[in-house]
């Protein structure tokens, strides 16, 4: 696409390439994408918006548990619809780039596994992600006993300050021993 | 405000209780004294709370969660042992009001709010401007500077009302900040901000502005030079860097492998890009120092090239034999660009130093390159480099994937990492869910029953089986080491017996060559399998044991072929080289190496052809499983960790080896990934893949770089070289060119003498190795010593937390009394309500 609105203007480029985890290569990739998800009318927008299901229809996302939650968090729209503008996107690019420093991944992390959006994850965050992680089928799916004392063990596992929730610190803790999380916490273009 | 001054007055209040516990009645005293005059502030507060409370706004709403109380209302509720005392916080029915406060906490806001982020990282900034004590000015240390609760405590007093003010205040401070730190550490700050692009942008725009704007004010223009300069550096280093970046190999690949089998299988391949870098910087730095010079200066060989026959591509020998490839090949005289002395001359001096002398009378001061020196050297730095790079890599490795920590923690780290966001195929995320389940019922099973009590006919029966299993592999593993032994004398002999008479067929000499390198490569073909069935047959109960166990098999099985091997090079072949007709030993051997390779390369395609494609499609179709063969990753590590110690043992022999290392990896890295993709499916069973890559890298430096690094050194220490083939000929050992040049150096110029010296005492000397050693085991020692300390520091500080969170958790039961008993009265009962304050 050689049109002028698929082109990144070289001071933002290089912004971007400041602001971000992002090499210009991936930028430039990353636009590339943007651009074929927007639609023709979208495209003389001047801060287009890819609405959350054409989003999620990219491949590296499509079949990930978490991808509305994803969608969420990194969307700046007014009306939480979870459309991303450019910015946006590159944003949850450069969060789950290679270079990406460790704190930036548990925090965006905690924010996705915050699925209240209240700051901290209590036994309902708990019970949400462990049922992303196993699935909605009945037979993989924990039965309630099990659910309960899971969320027990890992809230006396995580929960350092023993309020009942644990909070980004204590969810940062728990992540910094874990050496395979930055590896895993990754999306590749 | 005041209520803020408050909050820092109760710290105040309760480190005095610390320091004297006894009087704990004191400290509530106090407390309630506080209560007391706060009432004024907190009764404000509240009914600027129920006035927002009345907006219903949504921030509110999502506090009384009602997942939570579904949650907490399951079956068996406070019924768990653990469960009892987390529930203090979440028992009651808060007022909308305390669930306002305790959304606000910082703790709490920090996962959430974009004021707290900035609030976080203007402290951070500012720690960090402390640190590089870069212009400090009056005006950074104002009054909320502080990183204090008392900053918080605004913040949360008028999250809604002043937010906005509060937000624009803080990042004005952030800014200013920022605009104080250098260029590089305000990008870096920027860039590690949880924001989103478009606020780093403004926040940048804004320093920018405000800093341009001093340093117009402030600074001559020769830093507003530098300034440029620094832009202009940071831009072409990003174009570096973004240009190292499309350098990265195999990137499509990687991401394809990691789509379907996620990390575990990644880290096979990532590991043979690691491997392949050692070589291409082995390669590198023997093919410019050695190969292309001794290349440019061939020299005059006595007899011609032998004909290309194409068996040599297996064997290593006839054509390649007298080429740069190898040891004999090398001359051991000066390169020069004029006066190119001879190696046949040479041979004919009976003393090294005199033929050196002459040498360098004839050269003269023209740039000259010697040839031995530069052999040893390089070889030596080669080894030396390779050192620094894996011990590195270790320790980094170490540091991450074993943290100071108690190791438990296991069932939150699963849930909060286990989730591969990598993995993008269907049927994998499929799998992996069913996976994380298994893993998680195990885990929750393994917590709630600790240890199912056998009996003792079981446990005997057990053990009988792992000896039984022991006994088979250790068995298996001598038997096929002697076997070797005994084979390798055999060939020997053999190669004795044909260079006694003239063979009439030098091609079945050649190929008889290759029977060595076939039946060792059949060994570690087939008693992994036989390793494998008895894994099979013991039972172990969690996979890393059972990986564990494999890995040990097989590097007894590899280390103990591999000293075979060089005894029999190194003591049969090297110390009597005479007896079965070679003029030189070590291109010999590194014929051999060069065969071993080979023959693991061809037997690892075969490998995978059989054990992989034919089996896959055995199973498939006669025994009609619907599951496809596991990519067995340690095993194949292993094998690749074994090829690299043949490559490292051979680079002294045979200088170009790298290359063909580097030809066999980049084959082997697209025929497993084709063979992955087609034939095998994601693995059942969890694989902590930073845990092995740091095993992996530790076998890779302990017994393989280590082990060839030691043969290497025996080797030049103190093996006789060939008197008539490459560079060392004439010499008694291949140290002693080192010796003889420093020696030279000292007669040729004294100022040098202090070389010699440190080389009499450094490298000859054995004391300097032990005292070298001591040093090295005194700063180990400390380092344990310093690790325990911060173990209890840790420990000390984790009790700290959990002191904090009773405090925190006695705080808010206060607010919630006095809110309960503020809310159903009117301001004339207040009096009344004082009294019962400071009664209870």
């Amino acid at each position: 696409m050689g049109t002028t609105a698929s082109q990144l203007r070289k001071d933002l480029l290089s912004e971007y390439q400041e602001l971000t985890f992002l090499t210009k290569r991936e930028i430039i990739l990353a636009h590339k994408r943007f651009s074929e998800l927007l639609s023709k009318e979208d495209r003389n927008v001047p801060t287009p918006r890819v609405p959350m299901e054409k989003v999620l229809s990219l491949p590296e996302l499509k079949s990930n548990p978490f991808r509305k939650r994803i969608s969420h968090v990194f969307s700046t729209s007014d009306m939480k619809d979870g459309s991303l503008t450019f910015e946006d996107f590159l944003d949850l690019l450069s969060a789950f780039s290679d270079s990406a420093t460790l704190e930036i991944k548990s925090h965006y992390a905690f924010r996705i596994f915050d699925f209240d959006d209240d700051g901290t994850l209590d036994g309902g965050d708990l019970e949400k992600l462990v049922n992303c992680l196993t699935g909605e089928t009945d037979d993989t799916r924990l039965t309630t006993e099990e659910m309960r004392q899971l969320i027990s063990n890992i809230l006396e596992e995580s929960d350092i300050d023993k309020d009942g929730t644990v909070n980004l610190s204590e969810f940062q803790h728990v992540i910094s021993r874990s050496p395979d999380f930055v590896s895993s916490f990754k999306i590749v273009l | 405000m005041a209520h803020s001054v408050n909050f820092d007055l109760t710290a105040d209040h309760m480190e005095a209780g610390l320091e004297s516990p006894a009087d704990e009645e004191g400290v509530h005293d106090s407390f309630n004294q506080l209560i007391e005059d706060q009432r004024q502030e907190a009764l404000e507060l509240q009914e600027l709370q129920r006035d927002l409370d009345e907006e219903e706004r949504d921030s509110v709403a999502y506090l009384s969660s009602p997942g939570q109380e579904i949650w907490r209302g399951s079956p068996g509720r406070g019924e768990e042992e653990g469960g009892g005392q987390l529930d203090p916080l979440l028992e009651e029915r808060w007022s909308s009001a305390t669930l306002k406060v305790l959304s606000s906490m910082p703790s709490r806001t920090i996962g959430r709010s974009r004021g707290a982020i900035i609030s976080q990282y203007y402290n951070r900034t500012m720690k960090l401007r402390r640190r590089r004590q870069s212009r400090p000015s009056i005006k950074d240390f104002s009054r909320s500077a502080r990183p204090s609760i008392r900053g918080y405590g605004m913040e949360t007093d008028c999250m809604e009302t002043e937010g906005v003010d509060e937000e624009g205040r803080k990042r004005d401070q952030l800014v200013n900040n920022l605009q104080n730190l250098s260029l590089s550490d305000r990008v870096r700050m920027l860039r590690a901000m949880p924001l989103s692009v478009a606020e780093k942008s403004e926040l940048r725009r804004l320093a920018d502005r405000k800093g341009r704007r001093s340093n117009h004010s402030q600074i001559p223009c020769c830093s507003q030079l530098k300034y440029h300069i620094i832009i202009a550096l940071r831009h072409s280093w990003y174009s570096c860097l973004s240009f190292l970046h499309s350098l990265q190999l195999w990137q499509v690949a990687l991401k394809r492998v990691s789509g379907r089998f996620g990390t575990g299988v990644l880290s096979y391949f990532l590991f043979v890009k690691t491997l392949l870098f050692f070589n291409i910087f082995l390669f590198l730095v023997t093919g410019l120092l050695l190969a292309v010079p001794q290349a440019v200066h061939p020299p005059t060989l006595t007899q011609g090239h032998e004909a290309f026959s194409g068996l040599e591509l297996l064997t290593g020998g006839g054509y390649f034999s007298d080429s740069v490839m190898y040891y004999g090949y090398y001359s051991n005289s000066t390169l020069s660009k004029d006066c190119r002395v001879t190696s046949s001359s040479m041979e004919q001096q009976p003393s090294p130093s005199v033929s050196r002398r002459t040498m360098e009378t004839d050269c003269g001061v023209k740039p000259s390159y010697n040839m031995p020196l530069a052999y040893f050297f390089t070889i030596g730095l080669a080894f030396f480099i390779t050192c620094i790079i894996l011990v590195y890599s270790m320790s980094k490795s170490f540091g991450q994937s074993f943290r100071i920590d108690k190791s438990h923690g296991i069932l939150a780290m699963k849930v909060f990492c286990s989730w591969d966001f990598k993995v993008i195929k269907k049927t994998s995320v499929k799998l992996r869910s069913e996976n994380i389940c298994i893993q998680l019922r195990e885990l929750l099973e393994e917590t709630s029953r600790k240890h199912v009590q056998k009996t003792a006919c079981q446990r005997i029966g057990r053990v009988l089986v792992h000896v039984l299993a022991w006994f088979i592999c250790i068995g298996s593993t001598v038997a096929c080491v002697l076997a070797l032994y005994y084979f390798s004398e055999y060939m020997h002999k053999d190669l004795q017996y044909r260079s006694r008479i003239p063979t009439k067929d030098p091609l079945l000499k050649e190929a008889s060559l290759l029977a060595l390198p076939v039946v060792v490569s059949l060994i570690n073909l087939l008693l992994p399998g036989i390793f494998n069935a008895t894994a099979w047959m013991e039972e172990y109960d969690s996979p890393s044991v059972n990986t564990y166990i494999a890995i040990s098999r097989n590097l007894m099985l590899k280390v103990s072929v591999l000293v075979v091997l060089c005894f029999h090079w190194l003591g049969r072949i090297a110390s009597d080289p005479h007896s079965i007709g070679l003029q030189c030993w070590e291109s010999f051997v590194g014929q051999e190496l060069y065969r071993f390779l080979l023959m693991d390369f061809i037997f690892t395609i075969l490998d995978t052809f059989f054990g992989e494609f034919l089996w896959r499609l055995f199973s498939q179709r006669v025994l009609k499983r619907k599951r496809k063969p596991v990519f067995d990753i340690s095993r194949n590590v292993l094998e690749l960790i074994y090829g690299q110690t043949l490559a490292w043992l051979g680079v002294l022999f045979t200088p170009l080896l790298p290359a063909v290392q580097i030809i066999k990896l980049l084959l082997l890295f697209y025929m497993k990934q084709t063979s992955v993709m087609m034939n095998c499916q994601s693995p059942r069973k969890p694989y902590r893949a930073s845990q092995m890559s740091t095993i992996f890298i530790t076998l890779l430096c302990c017994p393989s770089f280590l082990g060839a690094a030691v043969c290497v050194s025996y080797t030049m220490w103190s093996i006789r070289p060939s008197e008539s083939c490459g560079p060392f000929r004439s010499l008694s050992t291949m140290f002693q060119s080192g010796k003889l040049w420093v020696k030279e150096l000292e007669t040729h110029n004294p100022n040098l003498a202090w070389l010699a010296w440190a080389h009499s005492y450094i490298v000859e000397n054995p004391l300097f190795l032990f005292l070298a050693a001591g040093i090295f085991l005194i700063v180990i020692y400390f380092n344990t010593q310093v690790v325990d300390g911060q173990r209890k520091i840790i420990s000390l500080l984790q009790e700290q937390i959990e002191n904090e969170g009773e405090d925190k958790k006695f705080l808010i039961t206060r607010l919630q009394a006095i809110h309960q008993q503020k809310r159903p009265l009117s301001p004339r009962r207040l009096t009344s309500q004082a009294s019962q304050d400071s009664n209870c």
